[in-house]
């Protein structure tokens, strides 16, 4: 009977059915603290430790699920294409917006981790944690950091931006829809993209494209800033 | 619908063996998407050729992070033991990220342009 609930077509199938209720419940209430990858991962966690279920047994279904994120990133491409005119019309703000960003992400969550007396493991895989999950991991393993928890601090920094994101960058001034797209897909990849593309096309399209290109700045960035600043974290 | 997908996993491919040949730590999906934009911008792919599939996947770009999320189960010793320092960085550091993309976007973003 067990083994029933230990299949990777059960898993899939929780994790579809659990999605759409945190989706529903968010459609109805539009409270930022509602957001559905955050509700889904939080009753699934639970779902783990009432039942006893392993993460690596309910993972070999969630890898199907997770899998689609590299195709959802490519397709990316299409909001983007429909908005390149106000790419076009705005390379060097995006490019400087992006450069900026990718560099305090390092350093701030480097930074910071290293001063409130973080291992040099964490620090280390902190130190990506605005790039998309693939790329963080793989930065996070070229530096010596840990893959698996650079994975978990990406997912929970994409949920804080997309829950808290449009709240303080009201609060920050920004007030142009570029600048809020590329903000929450510079701090918060995919998951503050799904939030940007809930206030509009633009968003959408800047965000993944903020994605995309703090993606590559972090990845060039993040072992150049590490080397530099090597002193400072090893005498964390 | 199948057409569509064929279009996205065929840039996804083109996009993995791009970075495998130029030995570039930046994931397939990512070059993909730099690749499919060009394409569709120099009209080597209609947009209707991908739009469908394109759509269904980004609209529900959020399901995807959901099982590696769940992986965190994984790691609550390590948060509980470095718990001050994780949460501080985190939370701060992706303030900081908002604020100054933000902000240099909002500085830099010409009057007439996107608003």
């Amino acid at each position: 009977m067990s083994s029933l609930f230990e299949s990777p077509v059960f898993s899939i199938a929780l994790t579809l059915g659990v999605y759409q209720l945190a989706t529903r419940a968010y459609a109805r209430w539009r409270h930022a603290f509602l957001n559905s990858v955050l509700l889904s991962i939080a009753a699934l966690i639970l779902f783990l430790l009432a039942t006893g279920i392993e993460y690596e047994t309910y993972f070999a279904g969630g890898r199907i699920i997770s899998f689609f994120l590299g195709p959802a990133v490519v397709a990316l491409a299409v909001p983007l294409y429909e908005r390149l005119g106000d790419v076009r019309r705005n390379v060097r703000a995006i490019a400087a917006a992006i450069l900026a960003g990718g560099a305090t992400g390092v350093l701030s969550a480097a930074g910071i981790a290293a001063l409130l007396g973080a291992s040099r493991a964490v620090v280390l895989s902190l130190a990506p944690k605005s790039a998309t999950t693939p790329i963080a991991m793989g930065i996070a393993e070229e530096l010596g950091g840990i893959p698996a928890l650079t994975a978990a601090i990406v997912i929970a920094t994409g949920v804080l931006g997309a829950v808290i994101g449009p709240w303080f960058l009201r609060l920050a001034g920004v007030r142009s829809r570029l600048a809020f797209g590329l903000a929450l897909g510079a701090a918060a990849h995919g998951i503050g993209t799904a939030r940007a593309a809930e206030e509009g096309t633009l968003e959408e399209a800047m965000s993944g494209l903020a994605l995309c290109l703090n993606g590559i700045a972090t990845a060039v960035l993040a072992p150049l800033l590490l080397h530099a600043f090597d002193p400072l974290i090893a005498a964390s | 619908m199948a057409g569509s997908l064929f279009v996205i996993f065929l840039f996804l491919f083109l996009g993995e063996a791009v970075a495998r040949g130029l030995g570039v730590p930046v994931p397939g999906s990512v070059i993909g998407m730099i690749l499919l934009t060009l394409a569709l911008g120099l009209k080597a792919v209609r947009l209707e050729q991908v739009k469908p599939c394109a759509d269904l996947l980004t609209k529900n770009l959020g399901l995807f992070f959901v099982p590696p999320g769940v992986g965190l189960i994984l790691y609550f010793d390590l948060l509980r033991a470095e718990f001050l320092a994780i949460a501080g960085a985190t939370v701060l550091s992706t303030l900081l990220v908002l604020a100054v993309t933000g902000r240099v976007a909002e500085f830099l973003e010409r009057r007439g342009g996107a608003s």
